[in-house]
């Protein structure tokens, strides 16, 4: 145990040590490297950053885990995260950037010609961000819990000094390079563990074809198929076909986290740093590749995990798990509060079962299993250790680039852009600090009764972008005629649809105690949860705006012009600032 | 390469963004989704199809979609002299 300490103190404290490192070397000086980096970075690079960037707490360490308890649900989260950049590289990243501007918001505010535009952009944004950064938070503290073996409280309140530091140092270009160390760090972190457990299951190195492979104790037995049986004889649903909560839901639920990728301003953003259209579209692939190599290990993970949890707690029927003799890493987790065992019928051995009268594991948080895994499976500790030092990764490098696309949009757009236009370079930077400050105060309150899991929470704030940012960035470029009144008025109708559907199941703002109708499938509009809602919202955004557009009439002749200019990418010049 | 090769270009685009769009929603909400029951009964390995589809062959096929549109576009800019 004292060897496993020891090794995740070497791991964790050298790859801080390295980010440290190079968000100091590459401190920002100005507003342009502060915001773009200013505009020096390659596709490659850009995509393994995107990779950092966008690959978070919720894809690292919980979207593993919920997979490994939804089964084929889970699917939502693979395809949703990744399909949207399949629209980003087609619909959206090409034309922004050739447009070059720093942020969303002034595109928007360009291509809207209007100020109250730019202010209902922002206000959307975030919206969207806070909610993400939430989702984050809930990450950083299940990582730093039990990490430092401490409650899940003091690990977040822990997790948001470490983000605050290293945030409001570095800025996009200090974030860009430690975000390529931050993708090294985190796709070791996931695929080595990865690797050995699908050697170990199945003989088979390469986690996308063990699992489908059969298991290597000599039965010719399918994982998938052995998992079935095992998980189906408990009472729980067959993995490999659980729909979660519908196909109607399911469909919503992708399209919504797909279209939220596409309006997510924090990836988004990244478009601008890259030196032209061509490296645009370019960008958009790598990081997908980058991407993809930890989204196809992630259905490897997250059924082997539940396989090798099933068979710690039961190894052969009726031959339970005696508590006394639990493993080293069930009283870990124990400690953080994040497992909880009640032996309900006094045998002294774990029963864990689907029936919730019968069931003694009264607490397993789903997002504990991605950092449980390696010690479930009885891996080296090393391997444990770089896990840890993964998770972390992962769960800084999304929050900083959120944070940075906050604050940006804070000092940026609505200060810098709108209230006091001639606000000095430092001032502005001192105001985008101040408000990433504000935001972690804001998220870690939060993250301490967080509205669901890591990913659960990120795909809410996916929904809100979906509904809001996508359509209106869409209909700029591909609609000429979309004019700034009926866009605004799309705005506003897609994301309060939106709002008041997940508020009124969620609360509002995610407080807990001030929803008011529950957050109960009875109560969903056609079953749809409000983690989906956001492409509902997203189609009355796209409805309302172009309803609107009959009654303001066209967009004036220059903005028509504008927009056929984005549309082809000769003379892109570098991102510039008004 | 004025007005009027602007507009075929942006035409041509839009073509390629349909076929596109049109295999990444059959991948991943067709295949993946709706017709996921009648492909599970056929197997990949242990993968039932449709289940595989859902977790693996959509983000592959979106991998392929992302790199031959860029490769088709850069033809596109190249035949419009639009490249910079």
């Amino acid at each position: 145990m004292e060897e496993l300490k020891l090794y995740t103190y070497i791991a964790v404290f050298g790859t801080f040590a390295v980010y440290f490192g190079i968000a100091w070397w590459a401190r920002a000086g100005s507003t342009s490297d502060f915001y773009v980096a200013g505009g020096g970075i390659t596709p490659l690079q850009n995509g393994m950053a995107i990779g950092a960037d966008w690959m978070s707490a919720a894809s690292f360490i919980s979207m593993a885990g919920l997979i490994a308890f939804l089964g084929y649900g889970g699917s939502v989260f693979l395809m949703g995260w990744t399909g949207g950049y399949v629209l980003l590289a087609m619909l959206l990243a090409p034309y922004m950037r050739k447009h070059g501007k720093f942020t969303v918001p002034e595109f928007i505010s360009d291509r809207y010609y209007s100020k109250t535009a730019r202010i209902v952009a922002v206000v959307c944004l975030i919206i969207a961000s806070v909610t993400y950064v939430i989702g984050q938070m809930k990450g950083v503290g299940v990582a730093f819990s039990r990490f430092l073996e401490v409650d899940y409280d003091l690990g977040l309140i822990i997790g948001m000094v470490v983000v605050w530091v290293y945030a409001v140092l570095g800025g996009m270009k200090g974030i860009t390079y430690t975000q390529i160390a931050q993708y090294v760090v985190m796709i070791f972190a996931y695929t080595i563990p990865a690797v050995f457990i699908s050697l170990q299951l199945t003989g088979n190195p390469i986690p996308q074809l063990g699992l489908g492979s059969t298991l290597a104790d000599g039965s010719g037995i399918y994982l998938l198929d052995k998992l079935d049986m095992v998980v189906t004889d408990l009472g729980f649903k067959e993995y490999t076909t659980s729909n979660m909560g519908g196909t109607l839901n399911m469909f919503a639920y992708t399209m919504s986290l797909m279209i939220g990728t596409a309006g997510l301003p924090h990836v988004i953003m990244r478009f601008f740093t890259v030196p032209s259209v061509q490296a645009a579209r370019q960008s958009a692939g790598y990081a997908l590749v980058f991407i993809a190599l930890l989204y196809t290990v992630a259905p490897a993970v997250g059924a082997m995990a539940r396989f090798n949890l099933m068979n710690t707690i039961e190894p052969a029927a009726g031959q339970n798990l005696e508590y006394a003799e639990r493993p080293q890493w069930f009283k870990d987790w124990e400690k953080t509060g994040l497992l909880q065992f009640e032996d309900k019928n006094g045998d002294g051995k774990v029963q864990y079962t689907a029936d919730k009268t019968t069931n003694e594991m009264v607490k397993v948080d789903r997002d504990i299993m991605v950092l449980a895994n390696p010690a479930i499976a009885n891996l080296p500790n090393w391997v444990i250790a770089l896990v840890a030092a993964g998770g972390l990764a992962a769960a800084l490098s999304t929050a900083a680039g959120l944070l940075l696309a906050i604050s940006s949009s804070v000092s940026h757009d609505l200060m810098k852009g709108v209230f006091v236009p001639d606000m000095s370079e430092k001032s502005e930077l001192l105001a985008g600090r101040v408000t990433m400050t504000i935001a972690i105060l804001f998220a870690g309150y939060l993250g301490m009764n967080p509205p669901g899991f890591a990913a659960g929470t990120v795909a809410l704030a996916f929904g809100l972008a979906a509904s809001s940012i996508f359509p209106a960035l869409m209909m700029g470029i591909f609609s000429k005629k979309m004019s700034g009144k009926a866009a605004v008025a799309g705005m506003i109708a897609g994301i309060g649809v939106t709002m008041l559907y997940v508020f009124q199941h969620k609360g509002v703002m995610f407080i807990p105690g001030t929803s008011f109708l529950g957050d109960m499938g009875p109560n969903w509009f056609f079953g749809i949860s409000p983690n989906a809602f956001g492409s509902v919202g997203a189609l009355v955004n796209f409805a309302v705006a172009f309803a609107m557009l009959k009654v303001t009439g066209p967009a004036p002749s220059h903005i028509q012009d504008l927009v056929d200019n984005m549309r082809i990418p000769i003379g892109a010049n570098a991102a510039h600032d008004h | 390469m004025e007005g009027e090769g602007n507009t075929t270009y942006w035409q041509e685009n839009l073509r390629l963004i349909f076929i596109c769009l049109a295999i990444w929603f059959v991948v991943s909400f067709g295949l993946g989704l709706l017709l996921v029951e009648p492909l599970n009964a056929i197997r990949l390995g242990g993968y039932k199809l449709g289940f595989w589809f859902a977790q693996q062959g959509s983000i592959y096929s979106f991998l392929g979609l992302i790199f031959w549109y860029g490769a088709k576009m850069n033809k596109l800019d190249k035949k419009y002299h639009s490249e910079d």
